[in-house]
């Protein structure tokens, strides 16, 4: 290579690097800054996504629309996404570098229970308002030493505590099951914690739960576990696994010739649960949800529109369940007027009544988690269906 | 009786599976005295190139164990020739963590190219038997069947052939080895060639029988594998056979017979236990430390 030929090439980066530093250096108007914390690689790829997606549509929507009224002030909103790898450490970090260093108002995420507890206590100790969109686990918006609600941490979603009662009385009830066997990863927060309520509400209801088998995550092989349940023969059997685990499980308790139908938590609600269903063995299979596509209020159906016409696929719960999320982290920060993190957290908590594309939500004194319909769903001919939607 | 009967099947499967990873583990300590952490990884590759194979035409399911066998030897070669021999006189910890670091390579590669979980197609009809209340697939037959067969195989080639000859003769001493004129390297490559492809089809076993296939896959399989082949006596073929049925076995019964919940405490401490009364493994035979 030449020399001017070099020296001209050198020149015309530092220039370029230059107008970079000088453009990203220029004071711009304030904005409103929300940090995403999503489970985008790692075990639930595919909850991060919908996650993701969901955020970046409403951000686009509220800026296409002028941004958020900020006092007398319209500002844009703008977010920062962070990948937590769908693990407890990298979550907690992620939450650290959100509200630490990116400067976010409010932090969105995450959504497993296994990332959204560790994140929480960073977010409670730096005073930053998070809002879990998919999270269940109690532990979530507990303080971990008074076991009263933390300060700063509220979630979008019911909790363990209705969902695996409404589970435990649609068994009873609707399937007539008298018996039922719980197969759950031990490791992970949400399972477990949903198979000890469902324990309690089934045996409650009058059913008996004849065996609470546990494997640890990373496992594939559930066939000794699946041969002791099939001893017991239960009526049930109740699979709070995440979507991608499900199906290994249904696979092998079929080959094992276990016929009794699974039930499952609303981990299973991304519709990758089908996709990897290839020997169709969740046909029939029932599950508790946080909203349905067919059972849509009128602002939930036009969510879905705009989100299948911007990423060409229905919005799973995640997916409601961020745009909700957002949209009470924006009702937060308008009602407080001021961009200031202590302000936003106490006009989170000043709200009663929230009206989400995922249900009415009443947040009753003192809650960090609303009140609002669950719904059952139903795995049928390569789909989810509705069955029925039960009120708090 | 039938529980218990229908619980070994269960284990017999698990350990066959173990076993095939054991393998390559313990064939590559045994000739470089060296811990090859990328070979959960490859493990996992083995199921990728499946379904990749299968994405592009469909093969019956011999033709796909022996070309996703290839495809890890050749990956297992290529490992060997760019990341390992260049460190062969380097202090071990450097190999250690080149080891690893290759095997994150490997894995993250994955995790870009295919974030999501995919589902492994069906290479051949299931078909479930009862025996007086057995379950037993042909699957579980196939996997227990080809293992089992590959295990053979590899006892022949080690114990019988002028290979298998040189490659003893490595592991107990590389530096004479080189010096009578046997060509050490290619036979140190070969013998990853070898345990690579034990490790592919593994990972196409595996993944037919737990047909949904991840990235991160290797990770606690590999570690599994790992275990059984110290458990065994690492650098000991058989012994990395009866580790890995071993760790099945005490696996599976612990959930057969106690609270599930115990399972990775017990036969850990088992294993443990194993150690402390023969430190070397089952089948392991002490050796000085070269300082």
């Amino acid at each position: 290579m030449h020399k001017p030929l070099r020296a001209g090439l050198f020149l015309s980066a530092v220039l370029s690097l230059g107008t970079l530093l000088v453009t990203s250096c220029q004071p711009s108007k304030p904005s409103v800054k929300i940090g995403i914390n999503a489970e985008l690689t790692g075990e639930m790829p595919a909850v991060g996504a919908s996650c993701k997606q969901a955020a970046q549509l409403f951000a686009e929507q509220v800026n296409k629309e002028g941004g958020i009224s900020v006092g007398a002030e319209k500002l844009p909103l703008q977010l920062s996404v962070v990948d937590n790898s769908c693990k407890a450490d990298q979550s907690a970090a992620a939450a650290q570098r959100l509200i630490s260093q990116d400067g976010v108002l409010v932090m969105v995420g995450p959504n497993a229970s296994s990332c959204a507890i560790p994140a929480g206590e960073i977010a409670e100790a730096l005073g930053c308002l998070m809002i879990s969109p998919w999270s269940t686990n109690p532990k979530t918006t507990q303080d971990s030493q008074t076991g009263k609600p933390k300060m700063n941490v509220f979630r979008a979603c019911f909790t363990d505590r209705f969902e695996s009662p409404v589970l435990a009385a649609f068994a009873t009830k609707n399937l007539h099951a008298k018996t039922a066997a719980v197969l759950y990863d031990v490791s992970s927060e949400a399972p477990t914690s949903q198979s000890v309520l469902f324990k309690e509400a089934f045996e409650k209801a009058g059913g008996k739960v004849v065996a609470m088998e546990t494997y640890t995550t990373g496992d594939r092989d559930f066939s000794a576990q699946l041969t002791k349940i099939r001893e017991t023969a239960p009526d049930i059997i109740y699979l709070p696994a995440p979507y991608n685990d499900t199906p290994l499980i249904a696979a092998q308790a079929r080959q094992l010739g276990i016929k009794a139908p699974f039930l499952g938590s609303d981990a299973w609600s991304s519709p990758d649960i089908i996709k990897l269903d290839a020997g169709k063995n969740l046909e029939g299979s029932y599950f508790c949800n946080h909203y349905s596509t067919e059972a849509a209020a009128p602002k939930a159906k036009q969510f879905i529109a705009d989100y299948k016409a911007r990423y060409g696929s229905e919005p799973d719960d995640v997916a409601a369940l961020t745009y909700d999320a957002m949209g009470q982290a924006v009702q937060a920060v308008s009602k407080a007027g001021k961009l200031n993190r202590s302000a936003v957290r106490d006009a989170m908590a000043s709200v009663r009544a929230f009206d989400g594309v995922t249900g009415h939500f009443v947040y009753p004194e003192g809650a960090r988690e609303p009140a609002k319909s669950a719904v059952i769903m139903q795995i049928k001919e390569g789909g989810f269906h509705w069955v029925s939607t039960v009120e708090p | 009786m039938k529980y218990l009967a229908q619980q070994t099947i269960n284990a017999l499967q698990l350990g066959s599976i173990y076993a095939l990873i054991a393998l390559g583990y313990s064939m590559v300590y045994g000739v470089l005295t060296m811990i090859n952490f990328a070979h959960g990884d490859v493990f996992m590759l083995g199921s990728f190139f499946c379904l990749l194979l299968i994405a592009i035409v469909p093969v019956p399911f011999w033709l796909a164990l022996i070309v996703v066998m290839g495809a890890t030897a050749i990956l297992g070669t290529l490992i060997e020739r760019f990341a390992y021999r260049p460190l062969r006189n380097a202090p071990r910890v450097s190999a250690i963590i080149t080891a690893l670091g290759c095997g994150l390579v490997i894995q993250n590669t994955t995790l870009g190219i295919s974030p999501y979980a995919r589902p492994m197609p069906h290479l051949l009809d299931n078909v479930t038997y009862q025996f007086g209340g057995l379950t037993v697939t042909t699957l579980q037959m196939i996997i227990i069947g080809v293992s089992v067969g590959l295990m053979i195989a590899l006892d022949f080639l080690i114990g019988k052939t002028s290979f298998g000859m040189a490659m003893r003769a490595i592991s107990s001493d590389r530096a004479t080895v080189s010096l009578l004129g046997i060509p050490a390297n290619r036979v140190i490559a070969i013998t990853f060639a070898l345990g690579a492809a034990l490790g592919g089809a593994a990972g196409l076993l595996y993944g037919m029988a737990y047909p949904v296939v991840s990235a991160a896959m290797g990770i606690s399989v590999g570690w599994k594998a790992f275990v059984a082949a110290v458990i065994g006596g690492i650098g000991n073929m058989r012994g990395a056979v009866l580790g890995a049925f071993l760790l099945g076995g005490v696996e599976v019964m612990t959930v057969a017979v106690l609270p599930s919940t115990y399972r990775d405490l017990i036969s850990y401490s088992l294993l443990l236990i194993i150690l402390v009364f023969k430190p070397h493994g089952l089948l392991g035979k002490p050796t000085l430390q070269k300082a």
